[in-house]
């Protein structure tokens, strides 16, 4: 498949050949939904890589196996490690395809971090996307350095005495763009076109090219599997997430959300939040606000 | 035409690399096999050898890059040693349950705690069930020589495993000595270009690699890999016959003997202290004692088989070990005398580790190694395991 590059893709001129497909993800995956997409606009020739976690244990079960692509499992720690591998042995044997690293935000954030520096380091391309539904969920829900504030999560519960998370999440983007990688953008599940345009862009990078995109989990977050979109695009609304592009050694905001507005619907909404307090709901607000002041005042 | 040179260890496997064309090294450094790896640097930067060189951020990612460019069919070799093994051990199983011909080096050294930088065999003890060949050389020349045939063991279609090329730190990875190396036509000749498998990433018919496989088929996978293995030692065998008919030097496959056949007492080594031995089976000839020598060369697969037949005449067996498998004795012990147990063969066999941490294991050592395999021989009583050259009170 060849994408003209002056196109934006949108639901009309996507491909409706299936690359992911008879996978066992749960109903309303959003990180499934994310590598669906994703792949429709990388193609068949792309070369996977993608750590033992929920994609892996939902899609290469000897013998169903749901890519249509090569792909390949990779030690938990070396998604990048092993898919820069893959581009050099592709290299060496002079055939020109793309590969391409999924991984979630624990894989990506905590044990996969230190891989995942070293293959931007080197600058050879491929493109490695995070998959962010902010917690480990294939071993039932724990903790990663991805786990928003106030969210409750089997590793840390909310207690009597510490409601749930109580750190901020990591990062991620900004780490990334530290290394002055070639491409970077933040996406979300709840803004296709946006995503499926970055995934455009990744590909066409003349180097390294990472995306991190917001992908709502129902059975980890406890929500109906029918509103994994429509969370994907408030936290996005409501200025909890934010879409930004990261290029030419420069950031830019894709999209200003309105900061006045409330986050307790989209809070409210999951059950990973429902035991926050009147002040945890405020912590979040003012995390909220000095992401965005800083933001606001850097990425213009 | 080949040549000769004056090379340590290290730079012989350099060599031994760069002849066998490899498309992809991956390598991070540790002390004492940086060598190795600076040597290939140059080779690459200098355009003597044109492969993807990747500067890896760990030991870790060193074998999780192999196996990516081995998955895709690409000639793949990386380096090695003590901790930075221990570190990429996670991924060892991944490269052999995928079947993936990745060449390595492990220059054996201490490990921790306490840690040193010298030669003792206690890191690859760590990963002799991790599904790789596990080869050991006595000198430079052999180091060369076993990293061109480590390829066309690896990448035989019967075979289709990792190999590890183990090297006694410093005593081997830095001592110089004369090597011949081979000329690239002759090797070309020996060791034609890797095409790929058909299990691997392809264009034709895409594949998932590194799969799951539930407890209704996971023991199958297993039990076809480990067959092919004891069957690689066939393999071994034929690949050392054909390097010998070629370039006129051969190590007698899997295991070598030295003056065994009518040998009373024999000495099973493994790596550079086979080379001290050697000096000191000579020595007590002249002397007519009925000593000899066998250098287990491949620890996996072991070749059962082929050590019954190598010390079928002898009456005692001395295993000496560079490892200890705290709360037990000697690695390689353990082996030997399940090779024994299996075969349905009784022979008094004794245990003498040493060499940990970097000590030496002397001429002295082995003679006195040699003198208590002739009491047990005659009946005296020795301790099934003992200690060389151990400075506190055991």
């Amino acid at each position: 498949m060849t994408i003209n590059k002056s196109i934006q893709l949108n639901a009309r001129n996507i491909t409706s050949d299936e690359y992911f497909y008879g996978h066992k993800a749960c109903g309303g995956c959003g990180e499934s939904l994310a590598l669906r997409l994703a792949l429709k606009v990388l193609g068949e020739e792309a070369y996977l890589s993608l750590p033992a976690g929920c994609m892996a244990a939902v899609s290469f079960i000897y013998p169903n196996m749901a890519f249509k692509n090569n792909a390949i499992i990779t030690p938990f720690a070396s998604t990048a490690a092993v898919a820069t591998g893959v581009a050099a042995g592709l290299k060496a044997l002079h055939k020109d395809h793309l590969s391409v690293a999924f991984a979630g935000d624990g894989g990506t954030a905590d044990i996969g971090i230190q891989a995942l520096s070293g293959a931007i380091d080197r600058g050879e391309k491929f493109i490695y996307i995070c998959t962010d539904n902010e917690a480990y969920m294939n071993t039932g829900i724990q903790k990663s350095g991805l786990t928003p504030f106030g969210a409750s999560t089997t590793t840390t519960p909310a207690g009597k005495v510490i409601r749930g998370n109580i750190k901020p999440k990591k990062n991620m983007f900004e780490i990334v763009a530290a290394h002055g990688i070639k491409y970077a953008a933040t996406a979300s599940v709840g803004y296709l076109e946006d995503f499926m345009n970055k995934v455009q862009k990744a590909k066409e990078a003349d180097g390294p090219a990472y995306i991190h995109v917001f992908s709502p989990c129902p059975t980890g977050w406890g929500h109906e599997s029918d509103q994994t979109i429509a969370l994907a695009k408030e936290v996005v609304d409501n200025g909890l997430w934010y879409l930004a592009e990261y290029e030419n050694g420069r950031f830019r905001l894709n999209k200003k959300p309105d900061l006045s507005n409330d986050v307790r619907p989209y809070l409210k909404g999951q059950a990973r939040f429902r035991h926050l307090k009147d002040e945890d709901i405020e912590n979040i607000e003012a995390l909220r606000g000095e992401k965005w002041a800083q933001m606001l005042a850097e990425w213009q | 035409m080949s040549r000769n040179a004056f090379l340590n260890g290290d730079e012989a496997v350099a060599y031994g690399v760069k002849r066998s064309r490899p498309n992809v090294v991956a390598a991070y450094p540790i002390t004492p096999q940086t060598i190795t790896v600076e040597k290939i640097s140059s080779f690459v930067q200098n355009g003597e050898l044109d492969c993807e060189y990747m500067h890896v951020e760990s030991e870790h990612s060193a074998m999780a890059c192999s196996i990516g460019a081995s998955s895709v069919g690409a000639r793949t070799f990386t380096a090695t040693s003590s901790q930075g093994l221990l570190y990429m051990a996670e991924c060892l199983p991944y490269a052999s349950g995928a079947r993936l011909p990745i060449v390595m080096m492990n220059a054996n050294r201490a490990l921790a705690t306490p840690w040193n930088i010298y030669g003792d065999q206690m890191d690859v003890m760590f990963l002799l069930n991790s599904g790789w060949v596990q080869i050991f050389v006595e000198d430079a020349q052999e180091a060369l020589d076993m990293t061109i045939q480590s390829f066309k063991i690896a990448e035989h279609e019967s075979v289709m495993a990792p190999v590890m090329i183990n090297l006694d730190g410093f005593v081997l990875t830095h001592t110089y000595e004369k090597v011949n190396i081979p000329s690239q036509e002759a090797v070309d000749q020996f060791l034609p270009t890797f095409l790929g498998a058909h299990h691997m990433m392809n264009d034709e018919m895409p594949m998932s690699m590194c799969i799951s496989a539930g407890n209704q088929h996971n023991m199958e996978f297993k039990i076809k890999q480990h067959r092919d293995l004891l069957r690689a030692l066939e393999i071994i065998e034929t690949i050392d016959s054909e390097f010998e008919s070629q370039f006129g030097r051969g190590y007698g496959g899997a295991l070598e003997g030295y003056k065994h056949e009518d040998a009373e007492v024999i000495l099973v080594t493994t790596g550079s202290v086979t080379g001290t031995a050697r000096v000191v089976v000579d020595r007590l000839r002249a002397e007519g004692k009925r000593v000899g020598l066998v250098k287990l060369r491949v620890v996996r697969p072991f070749p059962v088989e082929k050590l019954m037949e190598l010390v079928k005449n002898a009456k005692t067996i001395g295993i000496v070990d560079k490892n200890i498998s705290f709360g037990y004795e000697g690695t390689l012990y353990t082996n030997v005398n399940s090779a024994f147990v299996q075969s349905g063969i009784k022979k008094e066999t004794y245990n003498f580790i040493g060499g940990i941490g970097g000590r030496d294991i002397t001429k002295d050592d082995i003679h006195e190694m040699y003198e208590n395999l002739q009491l047990a021989s005659a009946g005296e009583q020795i301790d099934a395991v003992t200690y060389y050259n151990v400075r506190c009170t055991l």
